[in-house]
């Protein structure tokens, strides 16, 4: 396995937000977590990137990226592993991109933090920017010059420029319209396709989650209440709050 | 299903609330651009009309909107009839919906077109009439944090639409308003929360009990879901759902969801940079969409079940800078049927099915699907057995 959480327990003070027996992520796998607001989703976005300490939780339980032991880094080396072995994609694209500096200095700079030369940098950016369809050009742009979709595409980019083994996905789509959605889920799944890369798909749409991935872990309260591959979950839910979830997805039929 | 109408039915029941173009909407032409001919349904279920159809509530013929260089809303035109009954408005970002919602409670300036709102223009309301127009018509926004003040219990901001209004004497809106949050769902000890104190679901929720508070007889409600988690979202398209039928509710939906629209309205608009793409009736326009935009769009929406999903259409590129369309259609540069006249001459809104209107040179051609561009599935045949199904 990629990623393998066993035991992750992440809590404010007294109060568990997550409780997590067992969730991985294999090589080239897409993996859901799925639930609504508050379920600890995004809590477990955070350990993994061992960012959880910054809001003030406390995170206990192994973590392991093919097989180290990401809680047991320190800082400094954690710091090294953010960004280059897991990178990560949230939700609002223009919040990873400051609006002063011009997209491809947000680029270089994330790529010459992780070791490489102005040179490389430069290379390797190009070449991420066409690997995600988009015209290299744009790094000479203002990130208010591009869509939320170029930018969503531009994060996945430095991702892929940097070889992170695993990607973490946190709604990056929710903000998205329905077509440029649709493009970057097209996007991730070539990426697993021909770069190997695994991603832990954080989403509260299911459906989203059915299109995209292989497995899904649905969380509710901190905790995983089912998981499983993808098809199976979605279209025969043990638990009730699964279906629950499922029932209120809306669906395109001739109203009555 | 037949493309000629002659002699065809409305699709559906619902179509005729739209189809009459009453009179008195020909003696104002609307300075339009080329090509942004009225959306006027088909010509067949006009024949209802004589029959004494009820005019539209809302009846919004050629209307522009402008901000700085950019035609935000570009010679759009829509009719809703009186409620109950659900009007979509479905497009992405930029694509003029929400301008067309603002334009609708006169809370933008239009530079062309009328707005007629059972039967009067309201771009000339003043004064008193104007207030009239203001309770009449009412909003829930998407984000119930911005609709609501945060320094206000929930109580207090029911009652107080409803003093502004003068719809009860000052002594009775507390208990009016607890009246109003039970309806919406909501327990009325609820009056004395706070919004802070509140799920998102139970903000939204006391918008509504606001917005209906002073008995409007046209909603808006621009993406009433979006910003709820799934199952709060539920909830609330089923509270819109059943206050429809109770309170016989007319709305603009405003939402990029089709989910929503299939729920909820029987007539829906596609837009695109500030055009109607097209129109019609909801089952038959989701079912078989005449426009390859729609059709673009209808196929990306994601689907849990594998067997209702779509030949997916990726749109290349991004939409085109507002200020600058591009020439013939708005949509050709993204669109894979694009031809040569698509490039130079401007589609007309014309009539492509009963009730139905589209603005593509090749629509015939979409709804038949020769292009083979969507390529069939078992849920498209499904599609057409409901749509079928829907003409008598």
């Amino acid at each position: 396995m990629r990623l393998a959480i066993t035991g992750l327990d992440v809590r404010f003070g007294d109060r568990q937000v997550v409780g997590i027996g067992e969730l991985s992520v294999g090589a080239a796998e897409i993996v859901g977590l799925a639930g609504e607001s508050g379920s600890g989703k995004s809590m477990t976005t955070l350990a993994v990137l061992g960012l959880a300490h910054t809001v003030g939780a406390r995170v206990s339980g192994s973590i392991r990226l093919d097989g180290t032991e990401l809680t047991s880094l320190s800082q400094r080396e954690m710091r090294d592993v953010r960004g280059r072995r897991i990178a990560a994609i949230f939700q609002s694209p223009s919040m990873a991109f400051s609006p002063v500096f011009r997209v491809g200095s947000v680029v270089h700079s994330a790529l010459r933090l992780h070791g490489m030369t102005k040179a490389e940098a430069a290379d390797a950016a190009s070449r991420a920017m066409r690997q995600v369809l988009l015209s290299p050009g744009l790094l000479d742009r203002y990130p208010s010059h591009l869509s939320g979709g170029q930018l969503q595409r531009v994060a996945i980019a430095i991702a892929l420029a940097l070889r992170a083994e695993v990607l973490l996905a946190d709604e990056p789509t929710s903000a998205l319209d329905v077509t440029v959605q649709a493009e970057v889920l097209e996007l991730l799944r070539e990426l697993r396709e021909q770069e190997g890369m695994s991603v832990l798909f954080i989403s509260h749409d299911l459906a989203v989650v059915a299109e995209l991935c292989d497995r899904v872990a649905i969380m509710q309260g901190g905790r995983i209440v089912e998981q499983g591959p993808a098809g199976v979950v979605l279209s025969a839910p043990k638990d009730p709050y699964t279906a629950d979830l499922l029932a209120a997805v809306p669906r395109i039929e001739p109203s009555s | 299903m037949s493309q000629s109408t002659s002699g065809g039915s409305p699709a559906r029941p619902q179509a005729e609330g739209r189809t009459p173009q009453h009179p008195g909407a020909d003696d104002q032409p609307p300075a339009l651009p080329v090509g942004a001919r009225p959306a006027r349904p088909s010509e067949a279920p006009a024949r209802e009309a004589d029959r004494g159809v009820t005019p539209p509530l809302l009846d919004i013929d050629g209307l522009v909107v402008r901000f700085g260089p950019v035609r935000a809303v570009d010679g759009v035109s829509l009719q809703l009839a009186p409620g109950p009954c659900g009007l979509g408005l479905v497009g992405e970002s930029g694509s003029g919906k929400t301008t067309i919602g603002r334009a609708a409670l006169r809370l933008v300036t239009t530079v062309g077109g009328t707005i007629r709102f059972e039967g009067k223009d309201i771009r000339g309301l003043r004064g008193r009439a104007l207030k009239d127009y203001r309770r009449a018509a009412q909003i829930v926004f998407q984000d119930p944090d911005n609709s609501l003040d945060p320094r206000m219990r929930a109580g207090a901001s029911i009652a107080e639409a409803l003093t502004a209004h003068r719809m009860v004497a000052r002594g009775q809106a507390r208990e009016r308003a607890g009246a109003l949050l039970a309806e919406v769902g909501l327990d009325p000890a609820f009056a004395a929360r706070y919004p802070h104190q509140l799920s998102g679901g139970q903000r939204q929720r006391v918008a509504i009990a606001r917005a209906l508070s002073v008995q409007p007889r046209l909603l808006v409600l621009d993406e009433p879901t979006s910003a709820l988690d799934v199952r709060a979202q539920a909830a609330i398209l089923r509270l819109i759902g059943a206050l429809r039928a109770q309170r016989g509710l007319a709305y603009l939906l405003i939402t990029h969801n089709f989910g929503i629209v299939s729920e909820l309205c029987e007539q829906t608009a596609v837009l695109y940079l500030g055009r109607v793409a097209e129109s019609g009736p909801t089952g038959a326009l989701l079912a078989r969409p005449a426009h390859p935009y729609t059709r673009a769009l209808r196929s990306a929406v994601p689907e849990v079940h594998v067997a209702a999903r779509r030949t997916r259409v990726i749109l290349p590129g991004e939409p085109p800078d507002a200020t600058r369309p591009p020439p013939g259609c708005v949509f050709h540069p993204r669109c894979a049927l694009a031809v040569d006249r698509c490039r130079s001459e401007v589609p007309m809104l014309r009539p492509v099915g009963p009730g139905r209107v589209a603005a593509c040179h090749r629509a015939e051609e979409v709804l038949a699907d020769v292009s083979g561009l969507a390529a069939v599935d078992a849920h498209r045949e499904r599609g057409e057995d409901h749509h079928d199904a829907q003409s008598p």
